[in-house]
């Protein structure tokens, strides 16, 4: 049984110009000290999903298990009982922590908000905690303000495991820090994830930063999961168009590399979540789009390998390889011998 | 960082108007803490001739008033009258404004328009009629004519509070602190309250200063509390001389007109030093 | 053949009440017609003020350019007074500033507001105005250009507003196209198109372009040079090859190391310390603290600027040493 375990989660908001389809009809679990990136494009659902497993945004339907118990329903009161096995590390080092508090009481908060130990236990723990994330110990009585953006996101990291969570959210945790600065954060977090058995839903739209810390990575488009496989199998063959849009997007860091390789560059922008494409929701960008693309959804088929896309054109033939789109052939979908079981 | 104090008064030093207006406010303060020590008797007892100029008597430097009463001493006791109604009716207008229009900016929807429309609904009541008609109602006593002033000048602060509620409700350490487990009341209080407090004590010190005018103006039509000396109350008094012995009016008048000056230029001064603050938070 | 443009030793501060901020320090460099400059640093180390240091526009108070040479052919823009330089602004030199939200005026349309920048310098009907604006979208790559002509910012997504200001910035032709993290609010796939866009319209203009960004990956396949800043000092200069294959100075080696790479599986290499403020500077080089390589005299003297072979620059007494260990010229 997985430590997360999501069906069919839909979360909509009401907007005066319609209804946002933000995340429709979402699976995924994550197992005990597993990372699970997901990446896709600005506005894709991304952070609505998050959130909505932290139950921060109610959803309008679907499951969320954690742990063996179903949460999706369950009142405030006890809710608060599952609340510390989730935790969220937020993307904005400087809106996420109250400006007007110190940085010991911080960190110091969700454990009193969950009425965890006595009060000089809980000093311990905040001093536990701030060596952990590599803080100074004089910052008990600073304010967030004192701190650069690496210091700050420490201190919402130190914020987010106060309570020993199973599972912690990092919504895009790194992306709003320079480049030399983002190194010292992502090592953190894997120590910490090697050290406390913790997993992680890792959200961000830069893909070598997911290549580098996640097991498993999810790829979303306007609400929906259009692929999932192991991260080895991903970077080695993306499957759906959409996945390999992205991956040749991705800035590589040989000038030879980039200026020869050929970029599929998509069609158009992303279409608004407001009335999303029928069909195929890629469709209307993707290179390789069909008739039936048009007027039929496909749904997200796992395929052998631990892999599932959700593309009409992948198909798994009788020999087990699989066929999928690409630009190397582009008149017709090429067989793949790395697909077929040894 | 320097010592918070050092740092405030560092900024408010800044802006010289806003000094000479937190001068004025501690001469009045000053006058009214010592009332007591120069003026011993209640200044509402007749003690002289009446209607007595200023500058003619030495025992009355300030001149008596109709009933020949000491204008010098119901100016200083008057002093702290004032500033306390000012105070307590600021107080009484920033706790509703704030009550109301925390609710409305965190939870938004029904709440929200349930609440604005009971805020506009007092906006759109005159103020002075409103004023009017509940001590007319209540009687005038100080009590009620500082719980009437309240009620008259919360709107503003509600609609401030509710859209600086809105504003921070949307930052991401009030998801946080959403996430791990926090009830609403306690964020509201503890996360996002501290946050909203810069620009409302600038408004609260406006509110001040408006309240000295009410109470002014509903002494001015003969309704305020005749028991308590009040600068309000002296105008009051005055009116019926006002075409021969002006001065009665003219001395309190000019003390609440530099009462209000200060504070409005105070509340100008914490704008400029609350306000940048905020920004580079 | 003399460059295009040539900015000696250029100098910007900005007084503020915390102190004096050195936001760009002695900074040199060139830029050739028809070449792509990438202008590579952290936030906060100077890159925007070198930008509106060469536009003219410094917010003043509380910043100031307090020394240098900024030379597009034979002028010193530095000398210039601001209705002269309100006259290149624009028109020999453009900008595209960073916040594609915000940069655009809500409420007039995308055409208007490319006409605009088009009637600010040319002496043409509005007529022909509105011709030049339809084929800047065009050129930008705005599907149905006409049709958009008449759409309000808001119902443009991002990288179509991007483009709109690239558009704007062309509209006279400009010798020089200063881009400031054009792309860093898009997301990867229109960061790639509006770069490739980029790299297109520059050989087709024959512009020099500078290139503003944090981001070395963005750099790799559109720069031709890399200028990278610290602490509002550039600290090397080489070609984009030579960056990537060999950087000289500790701190673009420390950068280039701490980018995830596919394959690696070991932890990251993470250059130690924070970014230091520009306020107090320490004497020596303002990479020393957090320097791996650093020796005392580091944190004594500032290092000059070394010439090493004849394209490449580092200041850094390390990388000096190194490459005279090497063997190879260096000038000082
Ligand atoms: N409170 C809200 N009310 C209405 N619409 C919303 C709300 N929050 C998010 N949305 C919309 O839902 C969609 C998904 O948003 P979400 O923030 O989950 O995207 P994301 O993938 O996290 O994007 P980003 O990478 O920009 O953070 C977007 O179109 C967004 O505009
Ligand atoms: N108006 C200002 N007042 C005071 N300091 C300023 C002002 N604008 C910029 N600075 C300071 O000047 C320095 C250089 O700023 P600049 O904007 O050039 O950085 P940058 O390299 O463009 O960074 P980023 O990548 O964040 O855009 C910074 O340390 C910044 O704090
Ligand atoms: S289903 Fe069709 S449109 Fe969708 S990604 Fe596959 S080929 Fe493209
Ligand atoms: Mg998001
Ligand atoms: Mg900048």
């Amino acid at each position: 049984m997985a430590l997360l375990s999501i069906r069919d989660l839909m979360a909509h908001f009401e907007t005066p110009r319609g209804t946002v389809y933000a995340v429709d009809g979402v699976n995924l679990d994550i197992g005990s000290g597993e990372t699970v990136g997901l990446v896709g494009e600005s506005g894709c659902g991304k952070s609505t999903l998050g959130k909505a497993i932290l139950r921060l945004i109610e959803p309008n339907f679907g499951s969320i298990v954690l742990d063996s118990v179903d949460i999706t329903h369950l009142k405030r009161r006890q809710l608060a009982r599952h609340r510390h096995k989730v935790q969220m590390i937020f993307q904005d080092p400087y809106a996420s922590l109250n400006p007007r508090a110190t940085v010991g009481r911080i960190i110091e908060e969700p454990l009193m908000v969950n009425g965890w130990g006595s009060d000089r236990e809980r000093k311990e723990r905040v001093a536990w905690l701030l060596e952990k994330v590599g803080l100074p110990t004089d910052s008990l009585k600073r304010h967030p303000h004192e701190y650069s953006g690496g210091q700050r996101q420490r201190i919402g990291i130190a914020r987010a495991i106060a309570l020993n969570p199973k599972i912690v959210i990092c919504d895009e945790a790194v992306s709003a820090l320079d480049v030399s600065i983002r190194a010292q954060i992502i090592n953190l977090l894997t120590d910490l994830r090697d050290e406390l058995g913790l997993s992680y839903l890792f959200i961000s739209h830069d893909l070598s930063v997911v290549e580098h810390i996640a097991d498993r990575v999810c790829v979303m488009y306007l609400g929906k999961i259009v692929e999932i496989a192991e991260r080895e199998r991903l970077w080695a063959m993306p499957l759906h168009p959409y996945t390999q849009i992205l991956m040749a997007a991705v800035p590589v860091l040989d000038p030879k590399i980039a200026r020869e390789r050929k970029k599929i560059i998509p069609r158009d922008e992303l279409p608004s979540p407001l009335n999303p494409p029928g069909g195929c929701r890629f469709h209307t960008r993707c290179p390789y789009a069909q008739p039936k693309c048009r007027d039929e959804e496909p749904p997200l088929r796992p395929l052998q390998g631990r892999q599932s896309v959700a593309c009409h054109l992948v198909t798994e033939q009788a020999d087990g390889s699989i066929a999928y789109p690409t630009m190397a052939a582009e008149a017709a979908p090429k067989n793949d011998v790395r697909g077929a079981p040894a | 960082m320097a010592n918070p104090v050092t740092e405030f008064w560092r900024r408010y030093r800044r802006n010289g108007a806003a000094v000479v207006g937190l001068a004025i406010l501690c001469v009045v303060v000053a006058m009214a803490l010592s009332a007591p020590v120069f003026f011993p008797t209640n200044p509402l007892r007749l003690v002289g001739p009446a209607e007595l100029w200023p500058l003619t008597d030495a025992r009355f430097p300030l001149g008596t008033d109709s009933l020949g009463r000491d204008i010098a001493a119901q100016l200083a006791h008057g002093a702290g009258t004032t500033l306390i109604i000012g105070l307590v009716a600021s107080l009484v207008a920033t706790t509703i404004g704030v009550g109301i229009g925390a609710a409305a900016g965190y939870y938004g929807g029904l709440v929200d328009d349930v609440l604005m429309r009971f805020t506009e609904i007092f906006q759109t009541i005159p103020n002075l009629i409103f004023l009017l008609a509940l001590v007319a109602v209540l009687g005038p006593k100080i009590e009620h004519v500082v719980i009437g002033i309240g009620l008259i000048s919360w709107t503003s602060v509600a609609r401030l509070v509710r859209a600086e509620f809105m504003t921070l409700r949307e930052r991401e350490f009030v998801l946080a602190s959403r996430a791990m487990g926090m009830s609403d009341l306690r964020i509201i209080v503890t996360q996002i309250l501290p946050n909203a407090i810069p620009p409302v004590i600038v408004l609260a010190s406006l509110i001040v200063a408006g309240a000295v005018l009410f109470e002014s103006a509903l002494a001015f039509l003969g309704l305020s509390d005749p028991n308590i000396a009040s600068w309000g109350g002296l105008i009051g008094e005055g009116r019926l001389l006002i075409r021969t012995s002006w001065y009665v009016c003219a001395l309190p008048g000019l003390a609440i007109l530099l009462t209000v000056l200060a504070l409005n230029l105070i509340g100008d001064g914490l704008n400029d030093v609350l306000n940048p603050m905020l920004k580079n938070r | 053949m003399s460059p295009l443009l040539q900015v000696c030793d250029l100098t910007t501060h900005l007084f503020t009440v915390e102190g004096v901020v050195k936001a760009v320090e002695g900074l040199s460099f060139d830029l050739d017609a028809d070449e792509t400059l990438a202008l590579v640093g952290e936030s906060g180390c100077g890159k925007s003020m070198t930008a509106l240091s060469l536009m003219g526009l410094v917010p003043d108070p509380p910043g100031r350019i307090v020394g240098g040479q900024v030379l597009l052919g034979d002028r010193d823009l530095l000398q210039l007074s601001e209705h002269e330089m309100q006259k290149i602004r624009g028109n020999e030199i453009a900008m595209v500033f960073q916040e594609p939200m915000t940069s655009l005026n809500p409420v007039f349309t995308v055409g208007d507001q490319i006409v605009e920048s088009v009637l600010t310098h040319r002496q043409v009907s509005r007529r022909q105005a509105r011709e030049r604006a339809v084929e800047l979208l065009d050129l930008v790559r705005i599907p149905d250009p006409r049709g958009r002509f008449d759409d309000y910012p808001h119902r443009l997504s991002g990288g179509m507003r991007q483009r709109v200001m690239i558009a704007m910035a062309l509209a006279c032709d400009p010798d020089v196209l200063i881009a400031d993290e054009p792309t860093t609010a898009l997301d990867v796939t229109i960061q790639a198109q509006v770069l490739d866009l980029l790299g297109e319209l520059q050989g087709e203009f024959g512009m020099g372009v500078i290139l503003i960004t944090h981001d070395l990956g963005v750099v790799a396949g559109i720069a031709d040079r890399v200028v990278v800043m610290y602490a509002g000092r550039k600290v090397e200069e080489a070609p984009v090859d030579d960056i990537f294959a060999s950087p000289l100075h500790p701190y673009t080696q420390g950068l280039l190391g701490s980018m995830p790479r596919p394959g690696l599986e070991e932890r990251l290499r993470e250059i130690p310390g924070v970014i230091p403020s520009l306020i107090d500077m320490t004497p020596g080089c303002s990479f020393a603290p957090r320097c791996a390589k650093a020796m005392a005299r580091c944190r004594e003297e500032q290092p000059d600027h070394a010439t090493i072979g004849d394209a490449r620059v580092v200041a850094c007494f390390a990388a000096e040493e190194e490459v005279a260990g090497r063997g190879l010229a260096v000038d000082t």
